[in-house]
């Protein structure tokens, strides 16, 4: 087989596809941060001893974790608009209304494996973590987020970045909504020039990259973690 | 400054605590000593609310503690307390460990969180770990810190559970040393301990505790030498040749 990448590089399609690296990368960060914050907060609730506030974190997990990725984005897609106000559709179809659509799927499924990560991680710990904190004077939400959240956080580290990326890798579903990220801007450069195998080798470096990258900053935080421990 | 008034707790069916009714005074350092499980931790935990109570009262300066009334978190920053177990937050260094409460509860700034416990630190002979982190130091030097951590929230009143024996023995010194120092300061405290030295030295009473009561009170030299009631005579001879 002859290779030419000269073919799917000229200015017009490595404009595309940097176009879409980046908005892969962008709708990776914001899910993240977003979801990462909710999963935290969702393991604050989920622990409260309060029955209701359980069962309505239970349910939430289970929604996302029993139903596929793609179902989920079509629902915020396609149904949840149908719910929402006129003017408030019309609002958010002028604004790039299927990069927020997938963006919110993918942090809500992603806060719900997160915070099942986050939650063991916090069973690990000593329930004397929170008595030290709450013998302080530390409101209950206080304890959990300086005190218990962060040593959850770090116990559940390599669970984390699994999960971050099975989240990286899912973005490429929010091409079915028509989001121009990496692998719907390879669809489109390999459509024009045929050149699938060149195309899809450089989506999958990209993938590989920051795939790589995540997991060598999760390796970082880690020896980090291990230093301030003593070891 | 402490009254404990007919105090009645129950673990489920299991009776932890019968009547209590003491009385600690402000500047007053009270011992209480008694058998494993004979309900000592129970009795101070009630105090600062760790631990519910299901009859009697406990008031501190005349408010009723366990009254609806009273805001827990707020009643706790006026309460130090310090575990067998020291129970620093592992992931914070020493300095940070002293001054979350201050800044969380006190809202205090940082950089002044930072020098009250640096003067904090230094008082427990440790302003020279305040980068450290918890897991690197000594029981004896964790327990200093924890008492650090507890006195950074100014609070009238210390309660300390066994703060010596989870520690090695050439470590306990360290940490009885710095609570003489609070008893010689004036600070009110309620220790649970079996450190016969330290109550002899600083106690102005033992409270002695066998099966939720409270069986025998007295000053620490009539404790330790002429103990009156049976089980209190048995304590006092096991712990002489433990
Ligand atoms: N959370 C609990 N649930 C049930 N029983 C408890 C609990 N905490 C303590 N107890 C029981 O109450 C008794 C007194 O315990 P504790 O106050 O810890 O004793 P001490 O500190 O004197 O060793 C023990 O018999 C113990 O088993
Ligand atoms: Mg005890």
């Amino acid at each position: 087989m002859h290779l030419d990448f000269g073919a799917v590089l000229t200015p017009q399609y490595a404009h595309w596809i940097l176009w879409g690296a980046a908005t892969s990368a962008a709708l990776f960060l914001s899910s993240w941060v977003l979801a990462f914050a909710s999963a935290a907060v969702l393991v604050a609730i989920g622990s409260a001893p309060f029955r209701g506030a359980r069962w309505a974190v239970a349910g939430f997990v289970a929604y996302h974790r029993n139903i596929p990725m793609l179902v989920q984005i079509f629902v915020w897609y396609f149904a949840v608009p149908q719910l929402l106000p006129e003017p408030l559709t019309r609002w958010v179809n002028s604004h790039n209304s299927e990069f927020i659509f997938a963006m919110i799927a993918l942090f809500l499924n992603a806060a719900a494996y997160m915070s099942e990560d986050m939650r063991s991680g916090l069973r690990a710990l000593p329930p004397a973590q929170m008595e030290a904190g709450r013998a302080l004077g530390l409101s209950y939400l206080q304890t959990m987020r300086d005190v218990l959240l962060p040593q959850a956080v770090r116990a559940a580290l390599p669970a984390l970045v699994n999960q971050s990326l099975s989240l990286f890798k899912a973005t490429s579903l929010a091409m079915a909504v028509g989001v121009a990220e990496m692998t719907y801007t390879s669809r489109q450069v390999e459509n024009e020039t045929y050149r699938t195998f060149e195309t899809f080798a450089i989506a999958s470096l990209f993938y590989v990259t920051l795939s790589f990258a995540i997991m060598a900053l999760g390796a970082w935080a880690d020896r980090r973690n291990l230093r301030a421990a003593g070891h | 400054m402490i009254v404990f008034d007919k105090v009645e707790k129950w673990y489920g069916s299991f009776h932890a605590l019968k009547d209590v009714c003491e009385t600690v005074a402000a500047g007053e350092v009270v011992v209480v000593c008694g058998p494993s499980g004979s309900g000592k931790s129970t009795l101070i935990r009630t105090v600062n609310r760790l631990e519910p109570i299901q009859g009697g009262r406990i008031a501190i300066d005349g408010r009723d503690i366990h009254g609806p009334s009273i805001d827990v978190n707020e009643l706790r920053s006026h309460i130090g307390f310090v575990f067998q177990q020291f129970n620093l937050f592992p992931h914070l260094s020493v300095a940070r460990n002293v001054m979350l409460a201050p800044m969380r509860v006190h809202r205090m700034p940082e950089k002044a969180a930072r020098e009250a416990a640096l003067a904090l630190l230094d008082k427990v002979g440790l302003a020279h770990k305040a980068d450290e982190f918890p897991p690197r130091l000594s029981g004896g030097q964790q327990q200093r810190v924890a008492i650090a951590r507890a006195l950074a929230m100014k609070p009238p009143v210390m309660l300390f559970d066994e703060p010596t024996s989870a520690l090695d023995p050439e470590l306990v010194g360290e940490v009885l040393t710095v609570m003489k120092q609070l008893a010689a300061e004036g600070m009110t405290m309620v220790c649970v301990t079996h450190e016969m030295g330290f109550a002899r030295e600083v106690a102005d009473r033992v409270i002695f505790m066998d099966a939720g009561a409270v069986l025998e009170r007295a000053k620490p030299e009539d404790f330790f030498l002429r103990p009156q009631h049976p089980r209190a005579t048995k304590f006092v001879s096991d712990i002489r040749h433990a």
